[in-house]
């Protein structure tokens, strides 16, 4: 018998994880929705950035959560780096979407081959004093291995939130979404600023990836699981739209641990595909479209 | 003198494999013959919606998949013979086909790509919570005893399999040269432009989609067979969605001899690495090639060599 007990469990359980959906799919509502780049390779990113998480705590002992903000730089210029090929070889030649979708398939391919022949197919984990301790409400039970990623990442998002609508580059940004050509009529150089735009896409990656291996064990083929949640969450909350992709991330947290409440765990993947084709179907600009 | 059709030329091709197979007594060859095949049938349909279309399908792996666990489903029932599996392997493929792309090619071609992606990951989870068809821990197969007029089950499949090879094609190249795929070559080029000159858009999408996914269906329905034990690791095994986009862009998109090229090439470099190195580092040879050829060949194969062949022409012409 579900209770009632249960289920506000699940809900806050559900909100927790839908904080912590909002900073995994923060990158591609800039790549996606505002760059118009089909990174499906977002999450295998994310990933990557467990897996450094995960030998920096290994060998010595830093917090994955630190490790992860002190290395999103290097994702940064990884993201910049990648934005300049991508930029050169598909974009610039007006051909882009098919190569360009294809051309992130492979690198997810060969990124989730490389963690594969390098760590195996074991699960890996990290060691932090918050992993394991709940805090407890009157029926409520918190795991602060949830709860430290939740605020970390509203922090995130916020952080970026702010960015875009109160800096000058993050209007920019912002600018370059809705109309880039007539940018470029503003003496703006837009590809310097999507160049940015990826860069800090890749960034929240780094950062996501070690919410992740704090939530959660991580094994290489992770990334795949999460790549029909992002882009539902992604769709649902409208594309380019900060507000919405934390709306449709919470949403879809909720509904996620609901389903398994009721009808067990290994249901839960299958929610974000019923979320992305009911969108699809019913409301193809999302939550927060215009 | 009337021209030799040339439909001829992949018939006697699957003829000439045919003679070489009973010939050859070694069953190793059948068993990695028959994967090669498989990547020829998967290949040339990927390539009737993505090639042709330009509309990039991310889970061929799941109507494979749907393929294989309809034999699965249909052999604890009544168990009918093969071919019937693999008709029932391909209209149940064409239908899935039918609904995503029905739901999702109304909009913009990312969308369905994101859609067949996720489609594999959900397909695999309702696999795993189906207990009849043996959940997450897969099922075996009984093969049935060798079929009169054949060596052996193996050589049965393998003509299966290029029959069907064969069919796939056949069919791709006949969709290449009617108005079917012409409609899709104006769709590919652009969208907006084929819908104002009166092309059918929705309903050629739709067509391709099912099609396409069918023929990748039928692929999949003769595997529990040749593997004997089906667990969705396998089914829907991710190499059967990168190959299936790599193979026809390596070997080039907009002639049905390209999926054909690159599915020969990439399939044999695989089995040979599988058999001298590893399974893993195979996929990555996979996807390393796919980013070279994305980047440096758009035009696959076939590309390469016509512009080749255009060089030469123009040299000898001035």
């Amino acid at each position: 018998m579900v209770t009632f007990n249960l289920l506000l469990n699940a809900v806050v359980t559900g909100i927790l994880l839908g904080g912590f959906y909002a900073a995994v799919t923060i990158g591609i509502t800039i790549a996606f929705g505002m760059l118009d780049i089909v990174n499906i390779a977002h999450p295998v990113f994310i990933v990557m950035g467990s897996f450094i998480a995960y030998i920096v705590n290994r060998t010595f002992g830093v917090d994955p959560i630190l490790t992860v903000v002190m290395a999103s730089p290097l994702f940064f210029l990884l993201g910049v780096a990648i934005f300049r090929f991508y930029y050169a070889v598909f974009e610039s030649s007006g051909k882009g979407s098919l190569r360009g979708l294809a051309f992130f398939f492979g690198i997810l391919f060969v990124i989730e081959v490389t963690l594969l022949l390098a760590f195996g197919v074991d699960y890996r984990l990290v060691q932090t004093s918050y992993i394991g301790p709940n805090v407890g409400f009157e029926h409520v039970d918190l795991p602060l291995r949830m709860v430290i990623p939740f605020v970390g990442s509203m922090a995130l998002v916020s952080g970026l939130h702010i960015f875009f609508s109160h800096t000058f580059v993050g209007r920019a940004i912002m600018a370059v979404a809705q109309d880039e050509f007539a940018l470029s009529l503003m003496a703006v150089d837009t590809v310097a600023i999507k160049q940015l735009a990826f860069g800090i896409a890749i960034a929240t990656a780094a950062i996501a990836g070690g919410f992740l291996i704090v939530i959660q064990p991580v094994d290489p083929s992770l990334g795949r699981e999460y790549i029909g949640r992002v882009f539902a969450i992604c769709v649902l909350g409208g594309m380019g739209s900060v507000t919405g992709t934390v709306i449709a991330a919470f949403l879809l947290g909720v509904v996620e641990t609901i389903t398994s409440t009721l009808f067990g765990p290994s249901w839960a993947p299958a929610v974000s595909f019923a979320a992305l084709l009911l969108t699809l179907a019913v409301r193809p600009s999302g939550i927060m479209g215009r | 003198m009337r021209r030799i059709p040339s439909w001829i030329w992949p018939v006697a091709v699957a003829v000439f494999i045919l003679t070489l197979s009973r010939l050859v007594e070694n069953e190793y060859y059948m068993f990695a013959g028959y994967v090669v095949l498989q990547y020829i049938v998967l290949a040339s349909a990927w390539n009737i919606l993505g090639g042709y279309a330009g509309y990039v399908n991310f889970g061929s792996a799941a109507f494979f998949a749907i393929g294989a666990y309809g034999t699965i489903v249909l052999d604890k029932l009544l168990e009918p013979p093969l071919m019937v599996a693999i008709l029932f392997g391909g209209i149940v493929a064409s239908l899935v086909g039918l609904v995503t792309a029905y739901l999702t090619l109304r909009l913009r071609g990312v969308f369905f790509a994101i859609a067949t992606l996720a489609l594999a990951i959900v397909l695999q989870t309702l696999v795993m919570n189906w207990e009849f068809v043996g959940g997450p821990l897969g099922v075996y197969t009984i093969r049935p005893d060798s079929i009169a007029g054949f060596p052996s089950y193996v050589n049965y499949l393998f003509v299966v399999m290029l029959v069907l090879a064969l069919i796939s094609v056949l069919v791709a190249r006949a969709i290449e040269r009617s108005f079917v795929g012409r409609g899709l070559a104006a769709i590919r080029d652009n969208e907006l432009a084929a819908e104002c000159c009166g092309v059918p858009t929705l309903r050629l999408k739709v067509f391709a989609t099912m099609l396409s996914g069918g023929l990748m269906g039928m692929a999949g329905a003769p595997f529990p067979y040749y593997i004997t034990y089906l667990d969705p690791n396998s089914a829907f095994s991710i190499a059967y969605s990168i190959n299936s986009i790599a193979m026809p862009l390596i070997g080039g998109m907009t002639y049905w001899i390209g999926p054909v090229i690159g599915a020969v090439l990439l399939a044999v470099i695989q089995q040979v690495a599988t058999v001298t190195i590893s399974s893993e580092l195979n996929l990555m040879i996979v996807g390393v090639l796919l980013i070279s050829f994305i980047t440096l060949a758009p035009n696959g194969i076939v590309g390469l060599f016509e512009s080749y062949r255009q060089q030469r022409h123009r040299c000898s012409s001035t």
